[in-house]
């Protein structure tokens, strides 16, 4: 039965302006910066000291409690261990490594029981890849015993973004495999890979393979945003809402995306530790927009480069999506394991307005897949009234930004809903 | 090179101010086209004067108050539109000038400006005309060039009008400039719910509500002919579709619009029944407009998650 997510909007996709080279290609990088935090939780702690020779795959860093160990994503020297530039906007302690490009790599041993592959998901550094970064094994032991329905998250809603696409096209198997591998841990009733219509050639490949997987259904979704989102890709494959504040489990569902889909497979199967992962360098904005096979540590800049370049007007550099990225100032920032796109935008793409007016038009609630109301939160956001904005459920808003972008007025909302959020929260503390 | 920092997301779509007040007037179009091809070239004059008064006045006030120039947005010209509307086309010049006027500066720009104002500007500026000049706002003409009743003051007798219900329909009648053509009105409204400029909640909700309290307590013993003149008379397309429509005096939430639309519709059944006038569009509506932040507020809210349907397994 097919479901669908409330609200939603068509952006202009332009997706295949990245895909007018369908290869990914493989970059080596000179320098690396990998940073000791790039998942939700606590950050690593060193495991190498300046000098030290890394091989590829080894690990580098690691923690206690919700924690998983990152890796060198190249073979090489050990060039300095301090706080760099990171994505999130705070330098962040990162470990500097110099390419030797001798490319010596070391594997982990290939797990058996169910114990021994979510220790395996842990030791290979596996976080959530769509973006939010939540360490795969915690997921997976959360899941176990409580799902019916296990979920690979192929949508890739935003627009410009084709990594999760060109995986699909490119290595379908891998996504499979991987999807095997947790449905025998979590034994599900369905197994559902989830795409949405735009993918053709992906959803091509995938019809190839599926005769070989018979206990996996492919779930072809009309394509609109957000539908990647979680709780609107479960509400559109099951029918079911997340309560707020609440997991996919409490309705008995699991979701990875894709590419997590794919590091499981390696890290299991191949003994792989997730030490790379493919980019997608998009926009107006960037000479040769494509897919790179990058490793982890790869800063922004390098990346543009190999790609040809920014233009002069450049007006933007987002790490993910142009509806949920965060625009960067300093390119030195690296690639991490929840990077799926580095998006360069020109000047006129944003068009603000000078003087935002509310219309009151009512589109923003049509948009909501949330079911808010952002004029009134807008509003009472503005007069500073908390108790109006917890009647309204502020906190329920994921700021995935189909209010502002249909609204004709061109408020500034996510902008006031995240001043509005840390007002509430602020308030709830006293 | 210098990069921008601003917050998500970075694309924007382009669904506009003043291409949301481009599409109101192209939905008007076919209803003063009837208007002007029955009454002459009067009526499009005054509809021109309402117009260009409208959008001087917000002219005027932006520059004599230092505020922003709001004109390019184009709701001074739609404003101006609607008003003439709802003028007989023997309405004074001055009179279409100085109610574009007072809709302007007085209900509009003094409560904030657009999207600020709690009535819908059009229809204060008549109630307001209605109050000072009745005489310019009540001589209908005929086909044939003299003074005539609106089919609405025959059924204030209340008996059915001398013009078939299709005459009604297509806007062969007399009456205000855009509203005697319900046919035109609705052509206009499709065009706007398939622009989804509007949605059709308001008018379904006001027609609807219309039909059946007219159906139900019928003055005529042909409670379906009763009906279709209820509707096809007056202002109640021009209202349900145009006026009840606007945004700023309308409520945004789904369910306060359904809510909204029945108001208006049983008011104006109520006050054309029990009323002074003939007609009760204008103040149906204007009382509904007082109710809008109120109606919003009650309206339920569906929060994700705790929905009925929405199974927890």
């Amino acid at each position: 039965m097919k479901h669908l997510f409330f609200g939603g909007i068509h952006p202009k996709y332009n997706k295949e302006m990245s895909k007018t080279i369908p290869t990914v290609q493989a970059i080596e990088p000179k320098k690396l910066v990998i940073p000791m935090v790039q998942h939700i939780g606590a950050p690593c702690k060193p495991l190498v000291k300046v000098g030290d020779r890394v091989r590829k795959g080894q690990k580098i860093g690691d923690g206690e409690g919700l924690c998983v160990p990152v890796h060198a994503s190249v073979s090489g020297r050990v060039a300095a261990i301090e706080p760099r530039p990171h994505v999130r906007g705070t330098d962040i302690l990162s470990v500097v490594i110099e390419n030797d490009f001798k490319n010596e790599s070391v594997t982990m041993p290939i797990p058996e029981s169910d114990d021994e592959i979510l220790h395996a998901i842990r030791e290979a550094g596996i976080v959530g890849m769509g973006g939010a970064a939540f360490p795969g094994n915690v997921k997976a032991l959360g899941a176990m015993g409580n799902v019916d329905t296990l979920i690979a998250n192929g949508c890739e809603c935003e627009p410009y973004i084709t990594a999760d696409d060109t995986l699909l096209r490119t290595s379908p198997e891998q996504v499979l495999e991987g999807m095997r591998i947790l449905r025998t841990l979590l034994s599900p009733q369905r197994t559902v890979l989830a795409v949405e219509d735009n993918k053709t050639e992906a959803i091509a490949a995938l019809q190839r393979l599926l005769p070989s997987y018979p206990d996996i259904e492919l779930s072809i979704l009309p394509t609109r945003y957000p539908q990647g989102s979680e709780k609107q890709l479960i509400q559109a494959v099951t029918g079911r809402q997340v309560p707020p504040g609440q997991l996919p489990v409490k309705v008995g569902c699991a979701v990875f995306n894709v590419s997590t889909f794919a590091a499981i497979y390696r890290a299991v199967k191949l003994g792989t530790p997730l030490t790379e992962r493919i980019v997608t360098v998009s926009g107006e904005a960037i000479a040769q927009p494509q897919n790179f096979l990058v490793p982890i540590g790869t800063s922004f800049h390098d990346l543009i480069e190999i790609a040809g370049g920014l233009h002069d007007k450049t007006e933007r550099v987002i790490f993910g999506g142009p509806m949920m990225g965060a625009a960067q100032s300093d390119l030195a920032v690296p690639v991490i394991k929840a990077t799926n796109s580095v998006l360069c935008l020109l000047k006129d793409v944003n068009g603000a307005a000078e003087n935002p007016v509310c219309l009151r038009c009512g589109k923003c609630v049509s948009v909501c897949p949330m079911r808010l109301q952002p004029l009134y939160m807008y509003r009472f956001t503005n007069a500073g009234r908390v108790d109006e904005l917890n009647r309204m459920n502020l906190l329920d808003c994921m700021e995935c930004g189909s209010c502002a972008f249909t609204c004709p007025g061109k408020l500034p909302l996510v902008e006031t809903f995240r001043k509005g959020k840390q007002m509430v929260r602020e308030a709830q503390k006293k | 090179m210098k990069l921008t920092v601003a917050s998500s997301p970075h694309i924007r779509g382009n669904f506009r101010t003043n291409r949301i007040m481009a599409d109101v007037m192209i939905a008007l179009t076919p209803a003063l086209a009837v208007g002007v091809a029955r009454f002459g070239r009067d009526a499009l004059l005054l509809t021109l004067v309402s117009m260009a008064s409208a959008v001087a006045a917000e002219w005027l006030y932006s520059v004599l108050t230092g505020k922003r120039n709001t004109t390019v947005d184009g709701s001074a010209l739609v404003t101006g539109m609607l008003l003439a509307m709802t003028l007989p086309h023997t309405a004074p010049l001055w009179l279409a000038a100085c109610g574009s006027v007072f809709a302007i500066v007085f209900v509009k720009c003094l409560c904030g400006g657009l999207g600020q104002n709690i009535f819908n500007p059009a229809l204060a500026a008549r109630a307001a005309m209605m109050v000072v000049y009745p005489v310019g706002l009540t001589r209908y003409m005929g086909i044939d060039g003299i003074t005539a009743a609106t089919p609405l003051h025959h059924m204030v007798m209340p008996a059915l009008p001398g013009e078939s219900v299709m005459e009604m329909f297509l806007g062969i009648c007399p009456g205000s400039i855009g509203e005697i053509s319900s046919l035109a009105l609705i052509a206009g409204g499709v065009y706007l719910v398939c622009r989804k400029v509007i949605s059709v909640r308001i008018p379904a909700s006001y027609l609807g509500t219309m039909a059946v309290l007219t159906l139900v307590f019928s003055k005529t013993d042909a409670p379906i002919d009763w009906m279709l003149y209820s509707l096809f008379s007056g202002g109640v397309m021009l209202g349900a579709i145009f006026m009840a429509t606007d945004y700023a005096t309308s409520p945004a939430m789904p369910m306060g619009q359904i809510i909204y639309g029945i108001g208006c519709g049983a008011l104006t059944v109520f006050f054309r029944y029990f009323g002074l006038f003939p007609e009760g569009v204008t103040y149906a509506i204007l009382l509904m407009n007082a109710l809008v932040w109120f109606i919003d507020r009650l309206t339920p809210i569906r929060r994700f998650g705790t929905v009925k349907g929405g199974d927890s397994k």
